[in-house]
């Protein structure tokens, strides 16, 4: 087994308890495409910058003792950056069953949502910026309930978005037909 | 005009268009570009590097905005792509438009283009437009999408059964019936808003309202008895304060209850249910039967002791804007029961499976309603009135009551064609969805739900929100797989 696959599965062990929602079924769950945890990293990368600038600013301002302000901050900002992605890539999975998409998120609030495709009224693929620069992209479907009136799954490659977001419209043709 | 395989652009007039809305937003950036290089002009030159920076920057918006959308009149669906960093890529299959509209804002009307909007039942705010094409590709397009929903969707199911016989009336209320309601619409904060006023305008009052030797000397009693009797009399005119305000209390009650609903009158016609009411503002509204989702039987604390209900029906939002599906406002359970029938709706009776919810989920919101009145009782222990730390204790068994009622009073079931919940601890409310109505289902589940091996059942409802907190993991995957099978089965199309 390769080494990632072990840390991955660690991360997923100490992540669910025994009473969790991914606990039956977690088997079926597709995890996300391995470069979200690299854009949920380079996301927080981008969210931490300023508070790691700040901090070196203060600790050149002030007279305390070297390493007392950046040296937590800079640790807290490399458990950002390289712990919570890793954890919140595993807690995230989808399933794209014959006439559903199931989608799982959440780290501390757990949510598994299901959509039949019978429901669906229309489909989005979005890519950002960072999502493009690693082959990433967004799946959005969008139905008539007031809530969930759009579930997203992000972290999909390119092509497997593309092609998910053929399978549902196929779907929706077949079933009104 | 045919499915083309190559994405399309919008009409390049569109961008002047574009531009001038992109220039109005600009004005400020312009202003502060300009400012910043004001030593570089003087006067003159300020106002026309100004206006240059708004022009080449709205421009230069409309141009790329432009350039970065296309469309595609694809064989299944059609797809709109935008975005000038960000791409976003909206796909709408023909088989979900429900109209198709063009909007002409006055630029665009005077060089001929036109807005599309396609409109689906999202129940989400934002839609689908293309902005802009010329009035006849416009045209064409609604053409195009129209026949082909027409060639591969069915035409939505009809309401109604057309063996019923037409207008017949489900409910309505005599002015006794409202009278009695209006009583139990007692009004507490007209009530509270005169009580306000006389602290207020007491000087406005020939006496004061509070004091109670003022009310015996207006009721002309002689003097000496009103010294003999001071504790009485100061009761006595407390208690006739207690009642003037409550008299305003009912009047305003009944006088609001019947401008709302005077000659509410429920009909079953051939397109649905067609509701009237109103005193000075009469309103009229007609409900289709095919799109109410679901049904609320409500109460309040009081009524609820001689049995009235309210019946409300929760349907698409766009039927009726905001305005309130109050169907039966007060009836009794017999009268109601009709009502829901005709809607396809089953009351709950005494073969309903009805099951309970997690009790751990009811004594964790104790433990954290208790969180509150503790804090301020340790906050108190460090104050300069140590004291006084046990009272806010007072209110942890009134909490903890209220989490035992809320448990015994909650309930959820699901038969074959209903998902049923009653939730509230003083008036319990029950809402009746209908299976294959449903549009998404979601298991939630909080830190302390995780740790109870609880969750709540979020199920997406067009028009309304639909819950099931608190229940057994178990039992809410349970109910999932039982309502996705049956939603499965039936497409959208053939439920709206």
């Amino acid at each position: 087994m390769p080494a990632g696959g072990v840390l991955a599965m660690q991360v997923t062990m100490d992540e669910a308890g025994p009473q969790d929602i991914t606990e039956a079924g977690a088997d079926t769950l597709t995890p996300l495409h391995p470069n979200h945890v690299k854009l949920l990293r380079m996301q927080a990368g981008i969210a931490a910058a300023p508070l790691a600038i700040g901090a070196l600013a203060l600790e050149f301002a002030t007279e305390l003792p070297t390493g007392v302000i950046i040296a937590p901050v800079l640790l807290l900002a490399a458990w950002l950056v390289i712990r919570v992605p890793l954890r919140r890539h595993a807690a995230r999975g989808y399933d794209l069953g014959a006439d559903r998409l199931r989608v799982v998120r959440g780290l501390w609030f757990r949510s598994d949502t299901v959509v039949p495709f019978g429901r669906v009224q229309h489909l989005d693929l979005a890519q950002s910026a960072l999502e493009r620069a690693y082959g990433l992209a967004t799946i959005t479907v969008h139905t008539a309930g007031t809530h969930n009136a759009s579930v997203s799954l992000p972290g999909l490659a390119q092509a497997d978005a593309a092609a998910m977001r053929e399978t549902i419209a196929g779907h929706i043709r077949r079933e009104t037909a | 005009m045919s499915a083309n395989t190559a994405p399309r652009r919008t009409a390049p007039l569109g961008m002047l268009v574009g531009a001038v809305q992109g220039i109005r937003q600009s004005l400020l950036p312009a202003a502060a570009g300009a400012y910043g290089l004001r030593d570089q002009f003087g006067g003159i030159g300020l106002i026309a590097g100004f206006a240059i920076l708004a022009l080449a920057i709205g421009a230069l918006g409309a141009f790329l905005k432009w350039w970065r959308t296309t469309y595609l009149v694809g064989a299944d669906a059609i797809s709109v792509e935008s975005g000038v960093v960000s791409r976003r890529a909206r796909s709408v299959p023909y088989e979900r438009i429900q109209d198709v509209s063009l909007e002409q804002p006055l630029l665009a009307r005077l060089i001929g283009l036109a807005q599309v909007k396609f409109e689906t039942g999202a129940g989400g705010a934002d839609e689908i437009a293309l902005a802009y094409l010329t009035l006849a590709e416009g045209e064409a397009l609604r053409e195009l999408v129209r026949d082909r929903r027409d060639d591969s969707a069915p035409v939505p199911a009809i309401d109604g059964d057309p063996a019923e016989p037409p207008n017949q009336v489900l409910f309505a209320m005599p002015p006794r019936r409202l009278a009695l309601f209006g009583l139990f619409e007692f009004s507490l904060a007209a009530v509270a808003v005169v009580m306000g006023a006389t602290q207020q305008f007491d000087f406005l009052l020939p006496f004061d309202l509070w004091d109670g030797d003022a009310w015996q000397v207006l009721l002309d009693a002689p003097a000496g008895r009103v010294a003999a009797l001071g504790p009485l009399a100061q009761a006595a005119g407390a208690l006739a304060a207690l009642a003037v305000l409550g008299a305003i209390g009912i009047a305003t009650g009944i006088g609001r209850t019947v401008a709302r609903d005077w000659g509410f009158v429920l009909e079953r016609t051939a397109k649905g249910f067609r509701r009237r009411r109103g005193l000075f503002t009469k309103s009229d509204v007609v409900m289709p039967a095919h799109r109410v989702q679901a049904v609320e039987l409500g109460t309040r604390w009081l009524r609820r002791r001689f049995g009235w209900h309210a019946l409300k029906f929760v349907s698409l939002a766009q039927d009726a804007g905001s305005a309130s599906h109050v169907v039966a406002p007060f009836a009794q359970l017999g009268e109601v029961t009709p009502i829901a029938a005709a809607a396809g709706f089953a009351l709950p009776g005494d073969q309903t499976p009805w099951q309970r919810p997690s009790r751990r989920a009811f004594v964790d919101g104790a433990v954290i309603g208790a969180a509150i009145p503790l804090a301020a009782a340790i906050g108190l222990l460090f104050s300069p009135v140590p004291v006084a730390a046990p009272l806010p204790l007072l209110a942890v068994p009134l909490i903890a009551l209220r989490q035992a009622y809320l448990w015994r009073r909650a309930r959820h079931a699901l038969d074959e064609r209903h998902l049923y919940t009653r939730r509230g601890w003083l008036a319990p409310r029950i809402q009746i969805a209908s299976r294959v109505k449903l549009q998404s289902v979601e298991i939630a589940q909080g830190p302390l739900a995780r740790r109870g091996g609880y969750a709540a059942l979020h199920l997406g409802l067009a028009g309304g929100t639909l819950s099931l907190a608190a229940l057994p993991l178990d039992e809410a995957r349970r109910i999932r797989e039982s309502l996705l099978a049956s939603m499965a089965e039936v497409d959208f199309a053939k439920i709206i």
